[in-house]
C-alpha cells in the first residue's frame, strides 16, 4: 500500500465509519418502521411509505438543499448544535449521518417490510395461540423470519451510504477527517488531475459495488432454498 | 346481551357479530370434556366459531367461558396469548426457521419434561405422536403428516386446558389422514383435556366425537351428543345418504369358534364379527340407516345375526319413496337409538305406525378402532407402512392362500371403519374400499 497518501485512507475510514454508524441507525429506526407499514391496514401508511421512498426519485440535490436549510444555523438543526456550542449541524460528521440516513431510508425500510408482510399472520397467530406475547412473537418469530430482508437492508443501506455523493456535497462539504469522504475524495483527485490516486479508489469502489451484489444475490438465493 | 349463568363443567359460546360479509350467530353450551366436533359445510362459520372461541377474531357483544371461567364478555376480552388453549391449523404452520424440538418447546413451560395425570410431558408427547426420529430436523424437510403431527404435539406441550383443532386432516391425503387418525384417538384416550374438533367429514367425526355442534350458513343449528344429533330427523345429518348411528359398546364376550364378539349397548347386544377382544373393552360401533331393516316378527331362518327388539319412534318423509324410521331399541324403547332407512311401501304394506313394537334387523355393524383398539396398538405409521408393502407384495403374488392373514394384517393396518357385515363367514372381510 505504498505510494498512497494518508488522506486517502483517511476518507476510506471516514467512509466505513459513516456507512457503519448509519446502518446501525437505521437498522433501529427501519425495523419498528417497517413492521408498522407492513402491519398497518391504515390508508395513510401507503402516504408514509411514500415519503420514505422520495430520495429513491429526487434528485440528490434537492434532499441536500433541504437538509442544508434545515441543519444550517437558522434552522432547527443549528438550535441543536448550540446545546453543546455548535452553530450548525451541515458541514459536520453528524450532519452527515442524519443526512445519510434519511438517504438511505427507502433502501433498508422496502426491504425489512416487505420480509415482515411475506410472513403473513399465520406464524404469528401460531405464537400467540403457544402463549407469546406481541412482544416475544416479534423477536422469536416475525425478526428471525425476517433475517433475510434484515441482511438485504443492511448491505443495501451500508453500500448505499458508501456510494452517496450529491447529497454529501451539498451538507457535508469537503473537510478531511470530518466530511471528505470517498466519492468526494475521488472527485477531488479527478479535479486536481490526480489520476493514480483517483484510478485506486474507483477500481476499490468496482470491487466494492460487485462483491456488494454478489452478496445480496447469495443472501436472497440461500433464503429462497430456507423457506419451502 | 344478557350474560348467561356461569357453568362449570361446560363450554359456554355466543358469538354475534360479522367478519367482512360473514355474519355470523352461533350460540351453544357443551360438556367441558371429550371431543366436541363442530360440522358444517365450508362457509358454515366452523373455523370462525373455533378462532373466536380462541380469541384471534374479536367479535364484540360476544360471550364466551370455559369451565366457569369467562373469556370473553361485554366487559373483558382475552387476548389469545392469555388463553390456555392449543390450537392446530388446517395447516401445520411450523415455525420454519425452529428445528422439530424448538418449534415442540416454543409453547412448553420450562418444566414440562414429566407427564402428570392430566398434563402432558415432553417424552409422552415425542412417543404419542411417534416423533423420535424428526428432533433434529427442519420443518421443510418433513412430510405433511409428520408436520402435523409436530404442530399436533407443539399445541399439547404448551399444556391448554382447551385443544382447537381446525381441519387438521383435511391438508392430507387419504393414506396420512389414516396414519394420524390412531394418534388422535390415543390422545383422546389419554387426556381428560376438552377438545374442539372442527370436520366438514363426518366419518372422522364418527370416530372421534362424543359432542356434535352442526353449523350451517354462521348458525348453529343443533348441538348436543354425537348419536342425539344423528338420530334427529329434523337434522340435515339423518337424512343424508350415509346417515349412521355412533354408538359406544361394551364387550362381553367373544365367541372363538366363530370370531365373533358379544357387544352390549344401551337396550341389546350385537354379535359382530372381529378378532379377539378382550371382554369390558370399549367400542365404538357405526351403524348405518342403510344397513337396518324393519320387521313385524322375528324371522325364524335368516342370514342375519342381529335382530334386536325396538320400538318405533318416529318416521320422516326422505326423498319421493324412502322413509328414515328412528327406533328405539328393546320392547320398552328405552335403549339406544338406530336410524333405519326403508321404503315408503315397506312402511305401507307391513302397518308401521309410530310406538309400534318391531324387530330391527342390522345388516351391517362397523367396528370403529377405538382409542385402545388393534390400530393404535400396533407400532407406528412406519411399520404399519412397512407391512403394508409388503402385503401388497404378496397379494400380487398370489391369491386366496393369502387372503386370511392379510386381511387379519389389514384389521391391524387399517384405521379406517372396519367393516364387517352380516356374511355367513366368520372371518371379516378386508375392506373393499381401504
Amino acid at each position: 500500500m505504498s505510494g498512497l497518501p494518508p488522506e486517502l485512507w483517511q476518507s476510506v475510514w471516514l467512509t466505513v465509519e459513516l456507512a457503519a454508524i448509519t446502518t446501525v441507525i437505521l437498522l433501529v429506526v427501519a425495523t419498528p418502521l417497517a413492521w408498522w407499514l407492513a402491519r398497518s391496514k391504515a390508508c395513510w401508511a401507503e402516504a408514509i411509505a411514500t415519503v420514505i421512498a422520495l430520495p429513491l426519485v429526487l434528485p440528490p440535490t434537492v434532499l441536500g438543499f433541504y437538509l442544508l436549510v434545515t441543519l444550517g444555523p437558522n434552522g432547527p438543526g443549528g438550535s441543536i448544535a448550540s446545546l453543546w456550542g455548535g452553530r450548525t449541524l451541515a458541514f459536520t460528521f453528524e450532519g452527515l449521518v442524519i443526512g445519510s440516513v434519511l438517504y438511505s431510508m427507502p433502501f433498508v425500510v422496502q426491504p425489512i417490510r416487505n420480509a415482515f408482510a411475506a410472513i403473513g399472520d399465520r406464524p404469528l397467530e401460531v405464537a400467540a395461540t403457544l402463549r407469546a406475547s406481541p412482544r416475544r412473537a416479534f423477536w422469536t418469530v416475525a425478526v428471525p423470519q425476517a433475517r433475510p430482508g434484515f441482511l438485504t437492508g443492511a448491505v443495501l443501506g451500508f453500500a448505499h451510504t458508501v456510494g452517496e455523493f450529491g447529497l454529501v456535497l451539498m451538507i457535508g462539504g469537503n473537510i478531511p477527517g470530518q466530511t471528505k469522504v470517498l466519492s468526494v475524495a475521488i472527485f477531488d483527485y479527478v479535479e486536481a488531475s490526480r489520476w493514480h490516486e483517483a484510478n485506486i479508489l474507483a477500481g476499490g469502489m468496482v470491487i466494492f459495488a460487485f462483491a456488494v451484489i454478489l452478496t445480496m444475490t447469495l443472501i436472497e438465493k440461500r433464503s429462497a432454498v430456507v423457506r419451502p | 346481551m344478557k350474560r348467561p349463568a356461569i357453568e362449570p363443567g361446560t363450554i359456554q359460546a355466543a358469538f354475534r357479530g360479522s367478519l367482512g360479509h360473514f355474519s355470523l350467530d352461533a350460540s351453544f353450551v357443551v360438556p367441558a370434556r371429550g371431543v366436541t366436533a363442530i360440522f358444517g359445510a365450508s362457509g358454515s362459520g366452523k373455523t370462525t366459531v373455533a378462532r373466536c372461541l380462541a380469541g384471534l377474531h374479536y367479535l364484540p357483544g360476544s360471550f364466551c367461558a370455559i369451565d366457569g371461567e369467562i373469556w370473553q364478555d361485554e366487559a373483558a376480552f382475552r387476548k389469545t396469548h392469555q388463553r390456555p388453549i392449543g390450537y392446530v391449523f388446517q395447516e401445520a404452520s411450523l415455525f420454519s426457521h425452529l428445528t422439530v424440538k424448538r418449534n415442540l418447546l416454543y409453547g412448553a413451560p420450562k418444566d414440562v419434561q414429566a407427564s402428570s395425570q392430566d398434563s402432558i410431558g415432553y417424552d409422552e408427547v415425542i412417543e404419542l405422536l411417534g416423533l423420535v426420529q424428526l428432533l433434529d430436523r427442519s420443518p421443510h424437510k418433513l412430510s405433511g403428516g409428520e408436520r402435523q403431527r409436530v404442530a399436533i404435539g407443539r399445541a399439547l406441550l404448551s399444556q391448554p386446558r382447551l385443544l382447537l383443532m381446525d381441519e387438521p386432516l383435511s391438508a392430507l391425503d387419504r393414506p396420512t389422514k389414516n396414519e394420524i387418525l390412531p394418534f388422535l384417538e390415543r390422545l383422546h384416550a389419554r387426556l381428560s383435556l376438552p377438545v374442539f374438533y372442527i370436520s366438514h367429514d363426518m366419518s372422522e367425526i364418527e370416530r372421534l366425537a362424543d359432542h356434535l355442534v352442526l353449523m350451517q350458513h354462521g348458525h348453529v343449528v343443533g348441538a348436543g351428543p354425537l348419536q342425539v344429533l344423528q338420530g334427529d330427523p329434523s337434522l340435515p345429518l339423518a337424512a343424508a345418504r350415509e346417515a349412521a348411528i355412533s354408538l359406544d359398546a361394551t364387550a362381553e364376550h367373544y365367541d372363538p369358534a366363530y370370531g365373533l364378539v358379544t357387544l352390549r349397548v344401551s337396550g341389546g347386544r350385537l354379535l359382530v364379527p372381529a378378532p379377539r377382544v378382550a371382554a369390558g373393552k370399549r367400542q365404538r360401533l357405526r351403524i348405518a340407516a342403510s344397513d337396518v331393516s324393519i320387521a313385524r316378527a322375528a324371522p325364524d331362518a335368516s342370514s342375519i345375526l342381529n335382530v334386536l327388539p325396538a320400538r318405533i319412534v318416529s318416521k320422516s318423509p326422505l326423498g319421493p319413496g324412502e322413509v328414515i324410521v328412528v327406533l328405539a331399541l328393546g320392547a320398552d324403547g328405552r335403549g339406544a337409538q338406530l336410524l333405519a332407512r326403508i321404503t315408503l311401501r315397506s312402511w305401507d304394506q307391513l302397518g308401521l305406525v309410530e310406538a309400534m313394537n318391531v324387530f330391527a334387523q342390522v345388516k351391517g355393524v362397523s367396528l370403529v378402532p377405538g382409542p385402545d383398539g388393534a390400530a393404535s396398538e400396533a407400532a407406528g405409521p412406519d411399520a404399519i407402512a412397512a407391512l403394508d408393502k409388503f402385503l401388497d407384495g404378496i397379494s400380487f403374488a398370489s391369491s386366496k392362500a393369502m387372503a386370511l392373514p392379510k386381511s387379519h394384517a389389514r384389521q391391524i393396518k387399517s384405521p379406517g371403519v372396519r367393516r364387517c357385515s352380516e356374511l355367513e363367514t366368520s372371518f371379516p372381510h378386508s375392506p373393499s374400499s381401504a
